[in-house]
């Protein structure tokens, strides 16, 4: 870990000399910027004035979007969660925090937590090493490269519906394609298929969303390959560093922000799993494969207990957001930094 | 100068804008009653395609020629579509005047949220010869829809493979039933498919079986009460146990949607794969649409009622079944109550059965019902003593979700009787 942090910081030493240099500049700038503000305050110029309204007028239209199709949903929702209600009618019947215990003590909901959890962990244990030796392989100059590439990135364009909808048929028990094939050389599928045996469906899913979005992983992390220089790879390769040394102390290194990018879309999209899910299983069989979203849908649609359904939207942004902001702070948080500060942090650490 | 016409730009990009948004509005406004005195009547179905959808609007436009000033506005949608923009139309306050209503529970949360008119005085004539049949959009002795079709649910089932097996005759009781089955299965033949990943094909053998055990006052008070504590709800629950345990259902039937695709329960009767399947009076409509030759079975469909369970102290002959009404939204003009009542008139109720759109209701239609297979199962609706909803709909979408949802864990080994009872228990105390 230290060696990868040293490499890094050899990496940008270019600008670090520079950035020092400028510091006692940009102070200096700062209070010149201060003092400019105070005069065109005390001025008040109409031209800023409408510099203003001009701003407020083009960012307007999308912050009435988020306040109408975001902010107010939210609103609504915890709104909603205080209530037992069926849908239609008024909110009379104020519940205060009933639907959350009921909830929250609901072992289809805390059994769909933890398939969540199961799939974000599955996800990245399954589409990192996979994507990242794909990407690693599809990186190097080969004559069928961008067909390849395309090829793997087919499925994650593909519709979830329309793919689910495939799969679904692919994996019937049976009548199946897979079955049949496996049926050829003489080996069984399981009795009541690969979606409706409660013990093998959430490895299923699990299956069927890494072919799914593994396209993404790998065109992601070849997007960060070609942020990596060459100049590092000559100068690697010069030094006689083989293949493998190359990747493991060069390339994966540097491709860290993008993975650790990618895993953050990864998780929130795992949270968030609802289409390909409701396709595939609905969350049965045995409630084996209901995920969060799938139990508020159903919950909502299927039952019309509307407060309890709020009720678990409220509980999965919580979730979702903490987790969010814990790996924004945890993981991302030195990704985000500017390259200069990261540096100077750095440096101290040293 | 340059500023200025900046400012003209925006200016005429902000005119644009707000002249969009006020068409938007204008354009979604509806109106009952327009200034030339016509009456519109919106109108919500969900007979979407082919003849059905033309032979509605047909009864609209004969309709609108007897009543002067009046037009109807129909809209024409996919079931499940249908289902989800009524909710969201009653949740906007901004319901069809005419709409279908499935009665029970779910009838009556919109009742009591004052969304549905009382029909008890308008359709007297109506509500007079339907009699027994409007029994399911009831609530305190007053009626708030008028069905149109009602359907008993039952085995259909593929003759020339039962003839194969060697049965000769339907299964009449839970031990033919079962004896059925295993001659099927001798005879390589897969008995019944179920659509156990819909749930609710599944709950049907349990709510059947609950009629078959239970006692109609018993059934009537639980409907009312909301209560569930008699023995024979238990004992419900062991005789499905015991119809599972002997693995007559199709392969993968945990997954098995009800209707959609030739791999579903009712696709893989119609195409021949299994024997038999428990189902509503839709069924033929569905096949149908399944098979290739558009035909289903053909001649080869065939109707047995669910069968006895001995000891049980339900009446053999209750069905168990659902249907559909037409319900007039609490604000709508006094002629959406005529179309609706017009909609049950022999005529228009003649027609409907000779499409195959539903079973008619009207007594003296029901003799236009030509398939052999729907005409048995007519004369099994009309003889029972009594006619019990489907639970999920007697009992309202939340009760009857915990229930389909403990009865689907059931099939899948994972449940046992008592559960199905607690976990309707337990949903139905949160309605109290």
């Amino acid at each position: 870990m230290i060696r990868i942090v040293a490499q890094e910081v050899t990496y940008v030493t270019g600008p670090v000399a520079e950035t020092s240099a400028s510091q006692t500049d940009a102070a200096r700038r700062e209070v010149g910027v201060a003092e400019t503000k105070k005069l065109q305050r005390r001025r008040a110029k109409p031209a800023d004035r409408r510099k203003t309204l001009e701003i407020l007028f083009f960012i307007s239209p999308a912050l009435i979007l988020i306040a109408v199709f975001m902010l107010l949903p939210i609103i609504q929702a915890v709104r909603y969660s205080v209530y037992n209600w069926k849908g239609f009618g008024p909110l009379v019947d104020f519940v205060g925090l009933k639907n959350y215990a009921r909830v929250l003590q609901n072992e289809v909901f805390t059994d769909a937590m933890i398939h969540n959890l199961i799939i974000i962990g599955g996800s990245i244990a399954l589409q990192l090493p996979i994507g990242l030796g794909i990407a690693l392989l599809l990186n190097r100059k080969m004559k069928v490269q961008s067909l390849l590439r395309t090829i793997i990135f087919v499925p994650y364009v593909l519709s979830e519906v329309i793919a689910g909808v495939i799969w679904f048929q692919l994996l019937q028990p049976q009548y199946g394609v897979i079955d049949t094939i496996m049926s050829k050389f003489g080996i069984q599928g399981p009795a009541q298929g690969w979606l409706g045996t409660p013990e093998l469906a959430l490895w299923t899913v699990l299956a069927v969303l890494t072919w799914k979005y593994l396209g993404l992983a790998v065109i992601l992390f070849l997007a960060g390959l070609q942020g990596v220089p060459s100049e590092l790879y000559e100068a690697a390769e010069i030094d006689g560093a083989s293949w493998w040394q190359i990747q493991r102390k060069i390339t994966i290194p540097l491709l860290g922000p993008t993975l650790r990018t990618w895993g953050f879309l990864s998780m929130i999209g795992s949270l968030q799993l609802f289409d390909m899910v409701w396709i595939l299983t609905g969350g049965g069989p045995a409630n084996s494969t209901t995920t969060m979203a799938s139990f508020l849908v159903s919950e909502g649609t299927k039952r019309q207990n509307f407060g309890v359904a709020a009720a678990a939207s409220v509980i999965l942004f919580v979730v979702a957001l903490i987790l969010a902001v814990s790996y924004q702070q945890f993981v991302l948080k030195r990704d985000a930094q500017p390259a200069d500060e990261r540096i100077k942090a750095k440096k101290v650490k040293a | 100068m340059k500023s200025t016409s900046r400012t003209a730009k925006i200016l005429a990009l902000a005119a644009t804008g707000s002249l969009l948004f006020s068409g938007c509005a204008s354009g979604s406004s509806a109106q009952t009653e327009s200034a030339d005195g016509t009456t519109t009547i919106t109108w919500w179905h969900n007979s979407n395609n082919g003849e059905g959808k033309a032979y509605y609007e047909k009864v609209a436009k004969d309709f609108e020629a007897t009543h002067e000033g009046v037009h109807i506005e129909i809209q024409a949608m996919q079931h499940e579509d249908m289902l989800t923009k009524l909710d969201a139309a009653f949740q906007s306050g901004d319901a069809p005047d005419v709409y279908m209503e499935r009665g029970g529970g779910e009838l009556a949360a919109h009742v009591a949220a004052g969304l549905t008119k009382d029909l008890s005085e308008l359709a007297i004539d109506e509500i007079g010869f339907l009699g027994d049949t409007a029994g399911g959009w009831q609530i305190d002795g007053k009626t708030y829809a008028l069905p149109y079709s009602l359907g008993a649910a039952g085995f259909w089932y593929n003759k020339a493979l039962f003839k194969k097996a060697g049965i000769d005759k339907a299964p009449e009781t839970w031990q033919e039933l079962l004896d059925a089955s295993t001659k099927l299965k001798d005879a390589g033949i897969t008995p019944i498919s179920v659509g156990a990943g819909d749930k609710w094909p599944a709950a049907h053998y349990w709510y059947y079986a609950a009629v078959r055990e239970c006692a109609e006052q018993t059934l009537a008070d639980s409907v009312t009460n909301l209560d569930f504590s008699d023995q024979c709800f238990v004992k419900a629950g062991e005789d499905v146990d015991q119809l599972i345990n002997a693995e007559p259902f199709n392969a993968g039937f945990l997954s098995t949607p009800a209707q959609s695709g030739p791999t579903s329960a009712s696709g893989l009767l119609a195409t021949g794969k299994v024997a038999m399947e428990l189902a509503g009076h839709w069924e033929p409509g569905v096949m149908q649409g399944l098979t290739e030759d558009g035909k289903g079975l053909g001649d080869d469909t065939g109707w047995f009622s669910f069968p006895a369970i001995e000891g049980g102290a339900g009446n053999p002959e209750a069905q168990l079944g659902g249907g559909d009404a037409w319900a007039v939204a609490q604000d709508a003009p006094d002629e959406a109550v005529e179309f609706a009542k017009y909609m049950l008139s022999e005529k228009v109720q003649r027609g409907f059965a000779e499409l195959d759109m539903g079973l008619p209701t009207n007594p003296k239609a029901k003799d236009a019902v030509a398939d052999p297979a729907l005409a048995s199962m007519i004369d099994a609706r009309d003889k029972a003593p009594y006619f019990q909803l489907y639970f999920d709909t007697a009992f309202g979408a939340s009760i009857g979700g915990a229930m389909n949802d403990e009865i689907a864990l059931l099939f899948a080994g994972k449940s046992d009787a008592q559960k199905i009872v607690d976990a309707s228990q337990n949903a139905a105390d949160l309605e109290k």
